[in-house]
């Protein structure tokens, strides 16, 4: 039978039981900052976002902003995460009770409201990754970074391990998504390989692992092949 | 099999110019102020000849749901929207990330046709959180597609004037729902609403508002183009035209493909993800619509067809055509076991059955893949699930009790089993006869 791994949020991987197992930090606790001010390029990006909404409907807002946040404290910190004191910024950009930004801060699983690590290991383990590896691909991550429990930070601080639910890449079963980006057709040695890279400051393509085409089948498209393409 | 001229998105693999050349070239943008000149009677009359039902998982007829939105402009001056949900997160399913990355004018030009046909002055393109890079393919066709005045005043030359958004969302699978995706995009959390009142009378901001899915607007133009009469010699009665499967799990090569609904499992298998893994002989299961539908065991598997009539037949659905494949080698137990554990993560817990139910669920189906259980258990869980289901605000409910239902369906015997073997490794062996 297979290791029971992870479970709704912030459950553990393998038997651990308390919250904060091993060498690795949750994050939790963090020294929040205590100011925040939106630098220029998020000023930009925001007057951008803003347009897209009716102007009493601005708190629609509030996802958009979220994301600027955690993208300015990746700029800043190397860190990508919302603290509390952004939340209010926001609150009062959008012109909404900051209860409001809260709570969707911690609804919305892409918000970390800790401090995470450089690179953020999101392992889909969601039945059609799982039937096509997904526990490999964590046991590569923990050897690899020496974390041993979901939403936990490396030592280095290099790394942060969560467990995310189906990435809607099904056919490129097992998936890692690291940042914004999803590596796929993973296995044991090809996620060990990408971490060594990104540990080393590379920058390996996402897609797939195996030099496949999207989400076409291994060896090329068997459909499509016959469609004349002007000017290609 | 499906001819090539017939398939719809032609750069589904994204082998080609995704961008707003490329898809000119491929036929996207063609004169599309002729098709609005027909007039919003006349699209909508095509769509229902069409017959295409809607691809977000009901399989509700997009035509008859376009028509339900208001005919006149509000007299209060509210404005009508359509939103498109490129949410895509039921497990197994990955064609909408297909259409967004690689064919994004496609569903564009859509948004454009379907506005116009429902009195939509605008429109917003709700994404996955998850999906950056696919948001940022689409962003950069709408772009390009402003630059070219094919969308904002008089878009496409066709007198319309509208507005397309995107919006990403930020990691929550029930904001597919489509009222949780409304709320979610007002900046609330994503909460379904009670209905009614439905979304074509209060939706976004309160105003009239139609939610369809990525493929189904992504369709529209070919549809109007070739003709409704086209798209539904394809497919069977009643489950017409074209569709895009995603076959994951234990197959040889796993793919999307485009195909006529009503195409055989065993033929969709074979023909194009390479049979499964070991051959077919060596199939056990296949959850054949994303994982809110009942799993089919392999004697169905042998014969069913791929669409909302035969696989409600055999009590299971069409959904998203997601199909997971599983083979001989899985503990199928385990396979529905993680599902549950989806579920519940991904319940909003606004009801009582479905907080509490599919916490509840997740726990004993834990318990099952161990085998550490009463035999009567089993039936003690089905009655669960009948109990949540039909007893929620949204289907989350439903999807988290089909595919535990299906499972004790077609494999009780196999849990039966799990038990009797838990308890039989903990028996004490009976002790030999001292004489013996
Ligand atoms: C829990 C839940 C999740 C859903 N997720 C999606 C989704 O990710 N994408 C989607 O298009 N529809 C999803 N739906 C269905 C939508 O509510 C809605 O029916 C659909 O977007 C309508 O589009 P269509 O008529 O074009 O099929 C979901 C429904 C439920 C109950
Ligand atoms: S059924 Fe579940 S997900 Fe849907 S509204 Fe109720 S608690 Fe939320
Ligand atoms: S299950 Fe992992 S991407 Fe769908």
């Amino acid at each position: 039978m297979s290791e029971r791994l992870g479970g709704p949020h912030g459950s553990q991987i393998g038997n651990g039981t308390a919250e904060n197992i091993g060498d690795g930090s949750s994050g939790e606790g963090a020294a929040q900052p205590t100011h925040f001010t939106f630098d220029e390029a998020s000023e930009a990006e925001i007057t951008h976002i803003l347009t897209k909404y009716p102007p009493s409907r601005k708190a629609s807002g509030v996802l958009p902003l979220l994301y600027v946040v955690q993208h300015q404290m990746r700029r800043e910190t190397g860190s990508a995460w919302v603290p509390r004191v952004a939340m209010d910024v926001v609150a009062a950009r959008l012109e909404i009770p900051p209860i409001r930004v809260y709570e969707v801060a911690t609804f919305y699983l892409m918000f970390n409201t800790n401090p995470i690590g450089r690179f953020h290991l999101q392992v889909c383990g969601t039945t059609p990754c799982w039937l096509r590896g997904s526990d490999e691909i964590t046991r590569a991550c923990r050897d690899e970074t020496g974390i041993k429990g979901w939403r936990q930070t490396s030592a280095d601080g290099m790394f942060t391990m969560s467990e995310v639910e189906c990435l809607g890449a099904c056919v490129n079963a097992p998936i890692l998504q690291v940042d914004d980006d999803y590596h796929e057709d993973l296995d044991y040695d090809r996620t060990v390989a990408l971490l060594r890279a990104l540990r080393q400051g590379e920058h390996p393509a996402a897609g797939s692992a195996i030099g496949r085409i999207t989400s076409a089948p291994e060896g090329g498209p068997t459909t499509l092949t016959t469609i004349p393409i002007a000017g290609e | 099999m499906l001819a090539d001229q017939d398939r719809i998105f032609t750069n589904l693999y994204g082998q080609h110019d995704w961008s707003l050349e490329g898809a000119q070239s491929r036929g996207d943008w063609n004169d599309t102020a002729a098709i609005i000149a027909r007039g919003r009677d006349a699209i909508i009359d095509e769509m229902k000849a069409s017959g295409l039902r809607g691809r977000g998982g009901a399989g509700f007829p997009t035509g008859m749901k376009w028509s339900f939105m208001p005919k006149q402009p509000s007299p209060d001056g509210r404005p009508s929207y359509l939103v498109v949900n490129a949410d895509e997160s039921e497990p197994g399913t990955c064609k909408d990330r297909d259409i967004l990355r690689h064919d994004p004018h496609k569903l564009i030009e859509g948004c454009l046709i379907a506005s116009f046909a429902m009195g939509a002055q605008a429109c917003y393109v709700y994404v996955r959180g998850e999906y950056y890079n696919e948001t940022c393919n689409l962003q950069a066709a709408v772009d390009q597609a402003y630059a070219a005045n094919l969308l904002g005043k008089n878009a496409a030359g066709s007198g319309y004037d509208f507005d397309l958004y995107v919006h990403r969302g930020a990691g929550a699978y029930i904001c597919g729902e489509e009222t949780a995706l409304l709320e979610s995009l007002e900046g609330k959390k994503g909460m379904p609403r009670l209905k009614p009142p439905f979304p074509a009378a209060v939706g976004l901001y309160g105003c009239p508002t139609t939610v369809n899915n990525v493929e189904t607007i992504a369709v529209v133009p070919t549809i109007l183009r070739r003709g409704g009469a086209w798209f539904s010699a394809l497919g069977r009665p009643k489950n017409t035209g074209t569709k895009i499967f995603c076959i994951s799990g234990h197959v040889n090569k796993p793919c999307n493909v485009e195909e006529e609904l009503g195409i055989p499992l065993r033929e969709l298998i074979d023909t194009y993800a390479g049979g499964v893994r070991g051959g077919w002989d060596n199939l056990l299961a296949v959850i054949p619509g994303g994982s809110s539908v009942p799993l089919l065991p392999k004697d169905i598997c042998d014969t069913v067809l791929m669409d909302f009539d035969s696989l409600r037949d055999v009590k299971s659905g069409l959904g998203t055509a997601g199909v997971i494949v599983m083979d001989k080698s899985t503990d199928v137990i385990r396979a529905i076991d993680r599902l549950a554990q989806f579920y519940k993560h991904e319940s909003c817990g606004q009801c009582t059955p479905c907080r509490e139910g599919t916490g509840w669920m997740m726990r004993v189906m834990h318990r099952m893949v161990q085998g550490r259980a009463e035999l009567d258990e089993i039936d003690i869980l089905e009655k669960v699930t009948k109990q949540i289901e039909g007893h929620t605000i949204c289907a989350l409910g439903d999807a988290a009790a089909w595919p535990i239902q299906g499972l004790i369906r077609h494999f009780r015997p196999v849990m039966e089993e799990r038990i009797a073997s838990y308890k039989a490794a903990r028996t004490p062996r009976p002790l030999p006869m001292a004489a013996e």
